[in-house]
């Protein structure tokens, strides 16, 4: 169906999807797989086996030059002066208020060479904000259209990966990555991923996406590997306490809010946003994003409002029945002084107020 | 297709919000449509009325929910609930599995044998859902 804007985007591997047989739906104007065969089925492979996922949406910004690792360091509130070539970090996209204007991954592919991995729906947003923000001697591109992205994730997914490349992957470790040939085509292969498993995430040419797709589909398969849609990535990446932007995080939520405090990083100098984190931390956030389980009946979903001691002080910001721990489980914004782990209160739910308790987070945390 | 294949069983009667009814007696069972489970997929929760409660033709009585989705159930006739199928609580995927069967929702006493007249055959409900995947 086409949106609002216009007709929906594809991706390199669209076409094969609707060959499929995958249930396609219209994501942030991108079209794109919902499921393959069943949420419950992709998201339990995922945990036990491999999954496949074309995240090519996603949009892919390079920042290169002399000035590159400055710029960088303005715009975001990690460190990236800690990163080596072939390193990667989750940061945040700052704005003056400490707010996100997206939150992303930085990968160092060299010196003066980062590549920044931003959401679908913010690539416009955030090269317009990217550029904007350059000074120096830097290059600002959005080189989104040349990168495919396909996620491999689960147990199995280094056994799987390693069938179709030369050198070993055993040893990236985790936020690390190399630049190898996957079956026969250059990539960028990183040890990184969105569901809470060990797994690789892939940068391809778009051109090669589908091969490569397929190559990984056929050596997978015999692992148990299954091709995912967006429907098991959200139920595995809320059970490990990852986070959405739209949902969980935006331009009105601080990192700290967003209990983020790892990449906040307030001894690194200046950069956007680092005055008002400054301030906030020494006052402590007014309210703080938490996981939570239902103790009665029912699933919690994104929007449906949440009321402590009979107040309503927001809303569920992700909500979903949990596959793997096999509990109704959500996020949302609390007033500090509520936001406590053993805190009840009641989400709305079509009309009637379930009980819920604010409980640790993530809700999954894999053994291995 | 053949005729009563398992889609669209021949002896049961259905509504355009794809919910089935199927009548012995004065007694009528309920489910949700084989076409109804596969465009919600895998269905984690059922919420259904308790026994005594009354139901009015097309009002919501419960929900079916799958990972992604919510979705009311509306009640193809007037009744009273006489019997709500309990083992949906812990296996609410029965009903992707034996959506005429195993998965069937609620028995309601029937208010109105006449109210059955404005639900569809089988032919007719085959028929729908062809139009609507158009």
């Amino acid at each position: 169906m086409p949106s609002a804007a216009g007709p929906l985007k594809t991706t390199a591997l669209t076409r094969l999807f609707r060959d499929m047989g995958a249930r396609m739906v219209d994501f942030a104007g991108w079209e794109l797989p919902v499921q393959f065969s069943s949420v419950l089925e992709e998201h339990q492979a995922v945990r036990t086996a491999a999954g496949l996922f074309d995240v090519s949406h996603m949009g892919e910004v390079e920042v290169r030059g002399r000035a590159a690792l400055e710029v960088v360091q303005k715009l975001t509130s990690n460190d990236v002066s800690r990163l080596g070539p072939g390193q990667a970090q989750y940061t945040a996209l700052t704005t003056d208020k400490g707010t996100f204007v997206d939150d992303i991954i930085v990968y160092r592919r060299d010196e003066d060479d980062f590549l920044l991995v931003v959401n679908a729906s913010n690539t416009d947003k955030d090269f317009a904000w990217i550029a904007s923000q350059a000074r120096g001697q830097v290059e600002v591109i959005n080189a989104s259209a040349r990168y495919a992205q396909l996620a491999l994730q689960g147990p199995r997914a280094r056994a799987i990966l390693q069938t179709l490349v030369q050198v070993p992957l055993a040893p990236i470790r985790s936020f690390h990555f190399i630049e190898t040939a996957v079956g026969g085509t250059k990539c960028i292969v990183a040890r990184t991923g969105y569901t809470g498993e060990d797994g690789f995430e892939i940068y391809a040419p778009p051109g090669d996406a589908p091969d490569l797709f397929s190559a990984l589909v056929r050596e997978g398969s015999p692992h148990g590997l299954l091709p995912c849609g967006l429907g098991a990535r959200d139920t595995l990446r809320l059970e490990a306490r990852l986070l959405l932007y739209g949902n969980d995080l935006d331009e009105t939520t601080t990192v700290l809010e967003a209990g983020l405090d790892s990449i906040v990083k307030l001894g690194k100098g200046p950069f956007i946003g680092s005055e008002a984190l400054t301030r906030e931390k020494e006052r402590g956030p007014l309210r703080r994003l938490m996981g939570f389980e239902m103790i009665d009946a029912g699933i919690p979903r994104h929007g449906y409002p949440i009321r402590v001691e009979g107040a309503e002080t927001g809303a569920v910001t992700s909500g979903t029945f949990g596959p793997t721990v096999k509990k109704s489980i959500g996020l949302a914004y609390f007033p500090s002084r509520a936001a406590g782990v053993g805190t009840r209160f009641s989400v709305g739910i079509r009309g009637r107020d379930a009980q819920a308790v604010i409980v640790p987070t993530p809700f999954y945390r894999r053994a291995h | 297709m053949s005729k009563g294949n398992g889609i669209y069983p021949e002896d049961l009667k259905y509504t355009k919000e794809h919910e089935w009814l199927a009548v012995n007696g004065g007694v009528g069972t309920v489910g949700i449509t084989h076409y109804a489970q596969s465009e919600l997929g895998d269905i984690v929760y059922v919420e259904l009325p308790a026994a005594g409660s009354p139901v009015v033709a097309g009002e919501e009585f419960g929900t079916v929910e799958s990972v992604k989705a919510v979705s009311e159930i509306f009640a193809p006739v007037s009744g009273e609930v006489l019997e709500v199928n309990t083992a949906l609580a812990t296996s609410p995927e029965t009903i992707n599995k034996d959506p005429y069967g195993d998965g069937w929702l609620l028995k309601l006493k029937l208010a109105d044998s006449k109210e059955l007249d404005a639900l569809m055959t089988a032919a007719e409900y085959r028929k729908y859902i062809e139009e609507e995947a158009n």
